[in-house]
């Protein structure tokens, strides 16, 4: 493990306390960023990624959510001990997030001009005529053609991968050290997905930034991720490096998943392994491994206990599981 | 006008053809005097057949006209130009009354299965609904019958029968679509994006659902969606739309292994792949600006402002739609 992280999360734990119960959203989170690094948070709808990234940035509503656990060191300080107003101070400017639709995201009424600028006028307390300046470089720098103009216009103006341009441009506006990435191709057509891939790995390497990429799509993070965590339920159930995650998976559920996709550069050889059932419901308090219910390996003690996350071969590869995969027996 | 009944369709003979389909949208301006000042060119002159028992893919960005494409053949919107025949009948002559005929042979998957169910109905008058409107069973305790026998087909318990759909997931709900397309008995079914909503453990279930059935009732397919891995793992041809027109259109492996059209090629190489190593050493072709606007097609080729091989002759002419190996039909000058 790099022995400095730019930001190092532990145990965390997030619910929300709704009308119907409590929902376990996040349940004991545990990982680390090295400066520069990209890593993938992957998993499908309501597996606690994004909660996971709304709790360390503070932007989780509190009631009805509840960090019932954990701690967040960013530089030293743990971020759920700062207050909200120190916290403004590192939003945006320290860690910066791209959300996915770039349309609910951007203010409709505001000109693009004017949100880019908001950052640079809290965080930099630069002048009128400096903003201009540095928003036109920045949208230059994100490939948006004419930024001069493009400053005046309205989001709606803007098309799709040019609005998540514009985000992308704004969050980066103060040379931030983490990006947070939430799932910022998804409402895009695969084109222009490649094209705002392409976009943040040469800003990343441009300004050294570390990147936290969400996602659920596989074949992205194969393209962009160092290293990848996988969720399932509000738990890490496996992290790996990339090549390791793709070639030799260890858990269960990374396995299913892998072999639920189809490929677009093989013939078809058989018919998708489907995973049978549904994720589990969160309003139920964990007990035991959270992908038993839909497990092929399943044996009694997953249902009793969760297991914890153990590295189970080389380059701090861990799992989440009781069973050994490569020998289908209990460890 | 006399319009022929159905006739029965052999397995691999044409079900479906198409023929120079247009559909455009006018756009109108002034409130009192409305004068048509544009149209939105949704579709512009599409031409396949899609054989029984045959799964077509039509892939394409978003806007490309791939679901005004679909909906039109269904009749759903009104035909500017050319023709659609299903099962031998057109639908450009067909009256209210045969169009009502021919949805029972043709029927239709949404793409969101939030939006496409009736909140307030229960499952057994959703999968009931085309029972009702068709007046197949008329008796009650039939119809819910045949209900109990879709949600089987399907892999819902009977059981939830009378439960609304917000007590359903995502791929459950999408079973209760599949069951209702299927409840008339349908020869051809246009599958709208149908497994874009759901997550990857999910849309494999319900792929697989759509092969047994395909399989067990000789379903014809229009598989509509942008997902090109799983196009080509579920479809047996596949054809290529950008901006209004079909650019390309063969079978699957031969258009992922020798896709001709250069905007065929740029859209492959997009898609990522989910093998790190692979994933490195892949050369991809990334495409500059996105897709120009259908009320204002380019002239000629309508990719050339965005195709990387683009010459004089693409700007001025478009290109004919032409076969380039049996059965490889592709639009483009310079192949």
């Amino acid at each position: 493990m790099d022995p400095d992280p730019i930001l190092e999360v532990k145990d965390l734990r997030t619910r929300f306390h709704i009308a119907e119960g409590t929902v376990y959203a996040v349940n004991g989170v545990s990982f680390h960023l090295n400066h520069g690094e990209t890593i993938a948070l992957v998993g499908e709808s309501g597996c606690g990624k994004s909660v996971t990234m709304l709790s360390i940035m503070g932007l989780i509503p509190i009631p009805p959510g509840e960090i019932a656990s954990g701690q967040a060191f960013y530089n030293e300080q743990d971020l759920f001990k700062l207050t909200e107003q120190e916290m403004e101070q590192l939003r945006g400017k320290d860690i910066a997030m791209v959300f996915q639709d770039p349309m609910t995201a951007l203010n409709p009424v505001l000109t693009v001009g004017r949100q880019l600028g908001e950052t640079q006028r809290v965080h930099l307390g630069l002048s009128k005529d400096e903003i201009q300046k540095r928003s036109i470089e920045m949208l230059e720098k994100v490939g948006i053609p004419d930024p001069a103009r493009r400053l005046t216009e309205y989001p709606h103006q803007f098309s799709g991968g040019m609005r998540q341009r514009a985000m992308i441009a704004m969050a980066l506006s103060c040379m931030p050290s983490i990006l947070i990435a939430d799932e910022p191709t998804t409402a895009l057509d695969v084109t222009i997905q490649a094209q705002i891939v392409e976009l943040v790995q040469a800003i990343r390497e441009q300004f050294n930034m570390a990147v936290i990429w969400i996602t659920h799509d596989l074949g992205v993070v194969a393209e962009i991720a160092e290293r990848v965590l996988v969720m399932y339920a509000g738990f890490i159930v496996e992290e790996a490096v990339v090549d390791d995650l793709y070639e030799d998976p260890r858990h269960p559920y990374t396995l299913a998943l892998l072999d639920a996709l189809p490929r677009v550069d093989r013939r078809r050889d058989r018919r998708l392994r489907s995973i049978p059932g549904a994720p589990p419901n969160l309003l139920v308090a964990p007990k035991g491994c959270p992908f038993a219910a839909r497990c092929e390996l399943v044996f009694d003690h997953c249902r009793e206990e969760m297991p914890p996350l153990i590295q189970v071969a080389g380059n701090h590869h861990q799992a989440a599981c009781w069973i050994d995969v490569t020998t289908g027996k209990p460890r | 006008m006399a319009v022929p009944p159905p006739t029965p369709v052999e397995k691999d003979q044409p079900l479906i053809q198409v023929q120079q389909l247009k559909k455009h949208f006018p756009i109108r301006q002034g409130l009192i005097f409305e004068k048509e000042v544009g149209s939105v060119k949704a579709v512009d002159g599409i031409t396949f057949d899609i054989r029984k028992g045959e799964t077509l893919g039509l892939v394409g960005e978003s806007g490309c006209g791939k679901t005004t494409a679909g909906r039109t053949i269904l009749g759903l919107y009104p035909i500017t130009s050319g023709s659609v025949m299903i099962a031998g009948i057109s639908l450009e002559h067909a009256d209210n009354e045969h169009i009502k005929r021919l949805r029972r042979k043709a029927q239709m998957i949404f793409q969101d299965p939030y939006a496409s169910l009736n909140p307030r109905w229960t499952v057994s008058a959703i999968i009931g609904e085309p029972l009702r409107v068709h007046k197949l069973l008329p008796d009650v305790k039939a119809r819910d019958e045949r209900v109990h026998e879709l949600m089987l087909k399907v892999g819902l318990s009977p059981r939830l029968i009378n439960r609304f759909p917000h007590e359903f997931s995502g791929g459950q709900r999408q079973r209760i679509g599949v069951a209702r397309a299927l409840a008339v008995n349908p020869e051809f079914i246009v599958c709208d994006e149908p497994i874009s909503a759901l997550d990857v453990s999910i849309q494999a279930q319900v792929v697989n659902l759509l092969e047994d059935l395909q399989d067990e009732f000789t379903l014809t397919y229009l598989f509509i969606a942008h997902d090109l891995s799983m196009v080509r793992h579920i479809c047996d041809r596949v054809a290529v739309m950008y901006l209004g027109v079909i650019v390309e259109l063969t079978d699957r492996n031969e258009l992922y292994e020798n896709p001709l059209h250069p905007y065929s090629q740029a859209l492959l190489s997009a898609v990522p792949v989910p093998d790190p190593k692979l994933s490195r050493q892949r050369q991809r072709t990334i495409l500059p600006g996105d897709v120009p606007s259908p009320i204002n097609v380019p002239s000629g080729c309508r990719f050339h402002p965005r195709c990387p091989i683009a010459q004089e002759i693409c700007s001025q002419q478009e290109p004919e739609w032409r076969e380039l190996n049996p059965g490889h039909w592709v639009a483009c000058h310079l192949v």
